[in-house]
């Protein structure tokens, strides 16, 4: 790759880094605990922002950065006091700067709308707007760096000829303080053209004296074929102030001769690079400088390298050791299982085995660690967007975020936006009330929105909270009869009610908003959770507010299963999904409508399904009574009994999808080897239930009375 | 011919483009992300041919970072451009009166910063 186009990448990712520390810190100051440091940093991020996108020409990034920088710089010298209306607009700067940086990053296709924010910020810096987008003032280096032209043809028209600069400098001592070499300023007037120098030793004193880190020399340099005086003041641009410094121009007639001397007597010229024209300079300084000439000698060949904990890997290259790790551990299963076949129990090596197990399963646990992150990086979105959703609304919130360094792997974060966004939103636009209702209902006018992650038992639970008005059971109700989706004498439990919420094709608000979507409801959320192995339910309380929790697996790279036999097939069924195993007794099945089969668990009918003949397994038992049945449970509708022939034992499988080799096949999640070398098929729960829902004309309806019944 | 050379800027993409232009022109480059890790590493490297910092960074800014070299590390002497966006006058007297040699306006080109080292360094 273009190093330049790596470093663009870096620029980007730093962006984003930035963003999230930027936006951090404006929480911090909405909240008013930030202090000096975290107003700093919020300071460092635009400026490193705009820093970087000069460097690859971004100017619109550029522009608004400048802007949002000065309002910040004020703020950070107290000239600006970060009064919540001030912080607002902040936020809403950090909103606009991160499209900017979108936008640069998409190549500058998608335009970002940011007049309003940049006449606001204008209207606190006291800038004007027209100007403050305007690269800063051109710089006096910048301006010395104009292309020259160079044209060498003899017939140039008599150009008038280039003056001679006489320039007399005399450094102070504050010149040599701050390491600047009289030596090499007169060498980069050198490099302007031929030139003549002579030094001024007047002022140099008697030994006796001398003071070492005085300053006694002048030089008077003349310097020829330089026609722009702005070159010459910029070799002492780093030293005005530092020296006593004066140019002047001696006009030469065009016919002058090109012969050029200036007496310089007893001096070397500076043209021959000679070192001796510095000695004196050396000898007025300190003598460190020729003392520490080794100790930089011995140090070149060390590179000190940056002290930071992490690196930063390719995730193909993670992915490649998370797949390595799981064939070892399928290779150890098959390895051992075959020794264990072949030797005598209690034999040693079956110790070593259960060592070795132990130890490879350690090793797995800690390479897929390597792939979880922080939730943060999904829950740092939040804020901006709850602040969008609730201007849009009208509302007034607070969003209250808990646990979110909580780790989970990072397939699993990348998918968690969308949901959560969408359940975010579905909080602020349904679940809370405007502040007239809030306040009139004895609450506060600012609701809150409580977002928050914890482990709990081997998988990461997030939750949604509201504190508004809760789910309304008899309008949901009402809605879901009239949709069909259940019956008008359906005899429904209140979590039963709430989880109507989730059908497709339901959608409680009145009129459907700009804000939760059209048509795209919670059903779509259920649907991201599920697809990722995880559930959703929900809790109300009416006037108090709702929440939503989510239930999701650590990773997606392993699972825990039940091994079944059926037919000739093994199939692993996920643990998470499974409630409980059982041996029926034939009286407790019975037929339901053409073709099913409910199953009387402990007084409750399940509908019954034998997976045999559901895929049609060759060698399946269909005799239901005679099977083992597995109790499953499917997000939102329920639970179903499965029949297989036989449990063959419970443990973690290595997933391995087959989507991109052979393509979705519904009611298979993915695929797993089995310590015997065996391909496994893991089944997808959710998919065999909404399938054998179809396949026995079962509606939710006839689910939810055969429940109740 | 090559000068090592210490780059010390929180940005890791000003820290990369800094390293690329500089390792392109043939100069051993060190970095360090901070004032603090700045006066670490130079501890650990000893004397180098020219540093170059940053102004606004976390924990010691670059104008703390120039005052504790100036004031008596092994680098008291060596050259130090300071690295700025910013082109107000205050800024860089601010930078010049805690030691600084010279500065670099951002965004820079690699020419203009080799000349910069040039102009500082032999």
């Amino acid at each position: 790759m273009d190093p330049m186009e790596a470093i663009k990448q870096t620029y980007f990712q730093e962006c984003d880094e930035l963003l999230l520390a930027m936006e951090e810190g404006l929480i911090a100051m909405e909240s008013g605990e930030a202090d000096s440091e975290t107003i700093n940093a919020v300071f460092r991020a635009v400026h490193s922002i705009k820093g970087g996108g000069g460097a690859f020409g971004f100017e619109i990034l550029v522009g608004f950065s400048h802007v949002f920088e000065t309002a910040m710089d004020l703020v950070r010298s107290g000239k600006l006091d970060p009064t919540p209306d001030v912080v607002k607009v902040l936020l809403r700067a950090g909103d606009k700067l991160s499209d900017h940086v979108t936008a640069a990053r998409n190549g500058g296709s998608d335009a970002v709308d940011d007049a309003e924010v940049k006449a606001e910020l204008a209207k606190l810096t006291g800038e004007d707007p027209e100007d403050a987008g305007a690269p800063a003032p051109a710089d006096f280096e910048g301006l010395a760096f104009a292309p020259v032209m160079i044209d060498i043809g003899d017939e140039e028209p008599a150009a008038p000829p280039c003056p001679i600069w006489h320039v007399r400098f005399a450094p102070h001592a504050g010149l040599y303080a701050k390491a600047n070499e009289p030596y090499l300023l007169i060498r980069e007037l050198g490099m302007l053209g031929p030139i003549e120098v002579t030094a001024d030793l007047s002022k140099l004193p008697d030994l006796s004296a001398l003071e070492p880190d005085q300053a006694y020399f002048a030089w008077n340099v003349a310097l020829k074929d330089c026609p722009d005086r702005t070159k010459v003041e910029e070799v002492f641009e780093f030293v005005s102030g530092d020296c006593d410094l004066e140019i002047t121009e001696e006009k030469v007639e065009a016919a002058a001769p090109a012969a050029f001397a200036i007496s310089a007597p007893g001096l070397p010229s500076l043209d021959d690079d000679d070192e001796p024209a510095a000695a004196p300079v050396a000898e007025a300084q300190p003598e460190e400088k020729k003392a520490a000439a080794p100790a930089a000698a011995q140090a070149a060949p060390t590179t000190v390298d940056l002290i930071k904990q992490t690196i930063r890997v390719d995730l193909d290259k993670v992915d490649r050791l998370v797949n390595l790790v799981g064939e070892l551990v399928i290779t150890q299963a098959m390895l051992s299982q075959r020794i264990l076949d072949s030797v005598q129990q209690g034999q040693t090596v079956s110790a070593g085995l259960g060592e070795l197990e132990h130890l490879l399963r350690e090793l797995q646990e800690a390479v897929m660690a390597i792939r979880t992150q922080p939730v943060k990086s999904v829950f740092q979105r939040m804020p901006r967007l709850v602040r969008e959703t609730a201007a849009q609304t009208g509302k007034e919130v607070r969003l209250e975020i808990e646990g979110e360094t909580t780790e989970v792997d990072k397939t699993v974060i990348e998918r968690l936006g969308e949901p959560l966004t969408h359940m975010i939103r579905n909080a602020v636009d349904h679940g809370l009330e405007t502040p007239a209702e809030r306040v009139a209902a004895g609450k506060p006018a600012e609701g809150t929105v409580k977002l928050s992650a914890e482990h709990r038992g081997g998988r990461i639970i997030i939750e949604v909270a509201d504190d508004g008005r809760g789910i309304n059971r008899s309008k949901v109700r009402e809605k879901a009869i009239e949709r069909g989706l259940i019956s008008p004498n359906a005899n429904l439990s209140d979590e039963e009610i709430d989880n109507l919420i989730f059908l497709p094709g339901f959608s409680t608000a009145a009129t459907v908003s700009n804000i939760s979507g059209r048509g795209v409801g919670l059903d779509v959320v259920r649907r991201n959770i599920m697809d990722l192995g995880g559930r959703i339910t929900i809790g109300s309380a009416n006037g108090k507010g709702s929440k939503f929790s989510l239930t999701l697996p650590l990773t997606l790279a392993v699972l825990d299963g039940m091994i079944v036999a059926v037919g000739e097939q093994t199939f692993v069924l996920p643990l998470s999904h499974i409630i409980e195993s059982l041996l029926p007794k034939s009286a407790d099945v019975k037929a339901f409508g053409s073709n099913g089969m409910l199953l009387n668990v402990r007084g409750v009918y399940v509908p019954l399904v034998s997976v045999g003949r559901l895929l049609r397994v060759p060698g399946a038992k269909y005799d239901l009574a005679n099977s083992v049945v597995i109790l499953v449970e499917s997000e939102g509708v329920g639970r179903m009994a499965l029949a297989v022939d036989a449990i063959v034992g419970q443990r973690q499988v290595v997933i391995k999808s087959f989507e991109s080799n052979i393509g979705h096949i519904d009611g298979i999640a993915a695929a797993t080897i089995l310590g015997d070398g065996r391909v496994a098929l893991i089944l997808d729960i959710d998919g065999l239930v909404a399938g054998c829902r179809e396949g026995t004309g079962g509606r939710p309806t006839e689910y939810q009375q055969a429940l109740g019944a | 011919m090559g000068k090592t050379i210490l780059t010390v800027d929180d940005s890791r993409t000003m820290r990369d483009m800094l390293r690329l232009a500089l390792s392109g022109a043939g100069h051993t480059v060190i970095q360090a992300d901070d004032g603090v890790h700045g006066v670490e590493v130079l501890e650990k490297a000893g004397v180098v041919d020219v540093i170059i910092t940053d102004i606004n960074m976390p924990r010691m800014d670059g104008y703390g970072f120039i005052e504790h070299v100036r004031r008596g590390s092994a680098n008291k002497m060596t050259p130090i451009l300071v690295l700025t966006t910013e082109s107000e006058p205050a800024k860089k007297m601010r930078a010049r009166d805690a030691g600084a040699t010279g500065w670099i306006v951002k965004p820079f080109d690699p020419e203009k910063l080799l000349a910069a080292i040039r102009r500082v360094s032999p």
